[in-house]
């Protein structure tokens, strides 16, 4: 018993300390600039999944963010320092995502780690970045309703996933709309931005549903469909579920024709894995396809497939991951070499312009997201989507669209305006 | 009306995946009285052999069914050769190895197909719907509903009317004295085990071109089959079946009228306060184990 109750106590007083130690992050700072102002080379982190349940997409992640350092060490590196990736794989776990994230921060100084492909990673990793004052980032498509100083957001939030999206699908098809998600934050997100779209241009909701990460078995599904009959079937499901509701949703004899389903999350990924034939007819709104028609994206494509084979897929997700290196590379550029810290590589980066694959893209200056160029593609047998419209000027971010008077500041603060 | 047609339909063919999953898993516990916890994983084979059989050799649905209930039926008696056979009569062992065996299975394939979601092709025939009593559905889950009702058939037939069946229901009654009487119980006991597998194979190999082939998908099978059973009363091939009707209708119906998350959670209630009334089952027969 005594010896228990001594242990509890050294683990305590460890504890303490270590809490003790992690107050002042000024410190750990402090190193960090000088090992950036000492070492020629720009050390960054690279923290993408390459194992467990996320590591098919986020492994291309890893591959898109690997080919881009290469390619600008290749053309020079930055004012002449090579940028040194140093990967981690985080195995698809958010606890074990902010250990290495601290490991890449704390222990390797690096100035910048790009990561994250869920939204449960990247709030695991927040608190590390937000205490060390370091840069996250961060690729992907989210639900938006997060400022944080510490991420610079380069993948689209709802407004510009739907702004053109929701009419397009309204005047098309029709104003019955049946809103199909995963049970989790980020259908629950994009389903509040269209029900504001909806409400707006005289759309109506027949239905709203949300079934569990992972489900299969989409029968009572599809006969809500049926018995609701909505001219657009609006689904933010995810992962394998995109797969299975797909294919029984043909199975079933509904036609995309009358009844297409909308979706923001399928992409060429998961295109690929239920079979073309079962995609064909159904829209995905988002920035990027892989059959977009622009010098930058045949350019992106051809040297993909050189470097990872013939039938690599690039999606909506390795194209932020792959341009979102040049964005740093070139706020980097901007600063001299002596500060070289993560708060002046955020300010570097704010206004930063890129030719992406996509189009011209700019961090924006207030809520550090990304101005990005949404387009409306149609799945095709082939397993590529037909781009059907696009955006003719960029879309601004804004993170906080479906809650009015809130908005994200250069402070990482949500502000209310009354 | 017509939409109640099309929810019996629907839960009809809900409960006839279930059956399909959870009918060697019945064969498997009622018989050797193994819990088998990679019963999932060989449901994941089976997905993977169809999977395998037509990217490499271009073969098409029909004949990779019976291949995969050979395939990994091949597998479970190698199973249960390896490793069951060394601990019958240990049923917390048997758990922890079998669930173990799911790991290992489940990471092999992970680490030699890939671990993204594969594609397999659902016959040009049965892809449309077709027109039954005036509702339309899916001839893929009309198919799927008779090859369960034709291996439940085999299943009954195998059991009940053939010389290895009666050893086989024997052996459940009473193995020392099944043995007394010159039954080889090994060799009934691998068989047995190898039908369950193979079982499980044909069922994966079934619901591939309907649902997502990963090399984690058996997880959730493994899950609805011992609901399955449970319900249903261990050895009663009866109460498997009837176990798989009011489940696939009642998750259907409730799917239906709320949606499908409250629906898995007020089946699983329901069969909690089920198995708290009723351990045995439904469909309990009275044996002796041995």
């Amino acid at each position: 018993m005594g010896n228990i109750t001594r242990r509890h106590l050294l683990q305590g007083a460890a504890g303490a300390a270590g809490a003790v130690a992690a107050g002042f992050p000024h410190i750990w700072i402090k190193n960090a600039d000088l090992a950036q102002a000492a070492g020629g080379n720009i050390k960054v982190g690279v923290l993408y999944s390459l194992t467990g349940t996320t590591a098919i997409i986020e492994t291309s992640l890893n591959q898109a963010t690997m080919m881009a350092i290469e390619e600008i060490n290749a053309a020079g590196g930055v004012n002449g320092r090579k940028l040194v990736p140093v990967v981690e794989d985080p195995a698809s776990d958010p606890a074990t995502f902010a250990e290495k994230a601290r490991k890449l921060v704390i222990g390797e100084k690096c100035v910048s780690v790009f990561g994250s492909y869920t939204s449960a990673s990247r709030k695991a990793v927040l608190p590390v970045f937000e205490r060390y004052h370091n840069l996250y980032w961060y690729p992907t498509l989210y639900e938006g309703r997060e400022c944080s100083k510490n991420v610079i957001y380069t993948g689209a939030v709802p407004n510009q996933q739907q702004r053109d999206f929701v009419p397009w699908l309204l005047k098309t098809f029709g104003k019955k709309f049946y809103l199909i998600g995963s049970n989790y934050i980020y259908p629950k997100e994009e389903n509040n931005v269209c029900k504001i779209l909806l409400k707006k241009y005289g759309g109506e909701v027949v239905g709203e549903e949300y079934v569990p990460l992972g489900h299969s078995e989409f029968s009572s599904v599809i006969e809500k469909f049926k018995s609701t009959g909505p001219n657009v079937i609006f689904s933010t499901v995810v992962g394998d579920s995109v797969v299975a509701l797909h294919r029984q949703y043909k199975a079933a004899g509904l036609d995309p024709a009358k009844m297409p389903m909308a979706s923001l999350t399928t992409s060429e990924e998961e295109v690929r894995a239920m079979g073309g034939e079962f995609a064909a007819g159904h829209f995905t709104s988002a920035p990027y396809f892989m059959s977009y028609d622009s010098p930058e994206n045949t350019k992106f494509v051809a040297a993909f497939r050189k470097k990872y084979g013939k039938d690599a897929v690039t999606n909506f997700v390795s194209e932020p991951a792959y341009f979102q290196v040049y964005l740093f590379a070139q706020a980097a550029a901007k600063l001299a070499g002596s500060d070289l810290t993560p708060p002046t590589i955020r300010k570097a980066a704010w206004g930063q312009e890129f030719k992406a694959p996509e189009g011209l893209v700019k961090i924006d200056g207030e809520n550090s997201h990304t101005y990005l160029w949404p387009k409306i593609g149609e799945a095709q047998t082939s397993g590529q989507f037909k781009i059907i419209q696009q955006s003719s000027e960029w879309v601004k971010p804004d993170p906080y669209w479906a809650y009015p008077g809130q908005v994200c500041t250069p402070d990482g603060m949500v502000e209310r305006k009354s | 009306m017509i939409d109640v047609f099309n929810q019996i339909f629907s839960g009809l063919s809900i409960a006839s995946i279930l059956l399909l999953i959870s009918l060697g898993l019945a064969i498997i516990y009622g018989t050797v009285g193994v819990i088998n916890l990679a019963h999932g994983e060989f449901v994941m084979l089976g997905a993977y052999a169809v999977w395998f059989l037509e990217s490499q050799f271009g073969l098409g649905l029909y004949p990779c069914l019976v291949l995969s209930f050979f395939i990994v039926g091949a597998l479970g008696w190698l199973v249960e050769r390896l490793v069951i056979r060394r601990l019958y009569g240990r049923v917390l062992d048997t758990i922890l190895a079998t669930w173990g065996l799911g790991v290992i299975l489940q990471q092999a394939v992970r680490l030699s197909a890939g671990a993204e979601l594969r594609y397999v092709k659902m016959p040009e025939k049965l892809s449309q719907a077709v027109s039954v009593f005036g509702i339309d559905v899916s001839s893929y889950r009309l198919f799927v509903l008779g090859i369960a009702i034709l291996l439940l058939a085999v299943t009954y037939l195998l059991i009940f009317r053939t010389a290895f069946g009666m050893r086989l229901r024997g052996v459940v009654q009473n193995p020392e004295i099944a043995r007394c009487f010159g039954v080889n119980t090994s060799q009934i006991y691998a068989l047995t085990f190898a039908y369950g597998a193979g079982l499980a194979g044909v069922a994966g190999a079934l619901v591939s071109p309907l649902k997502s082939v990963s090399p984690d998908m058996g997880t959730g099978y493994v899950v609805d089959a011992f609901m399955v059973v449970v319900v249903g009363g261990v050895q009663s091939l009866l109460g498997t079946v009837a176990s798989a009707g009011i489940l696939g209708e009642l998750s259907g119906g409730l799917a239906y009228l709320s949606n499908d998350t409250i629906a898995k959670a007020l089946v699983f209630l329901g069969v909690v306060v089920l198995i708290r009334f009723r351990p045995q089952g439904l469909f309990a027969l009275r044996v002796r184990r041995g």
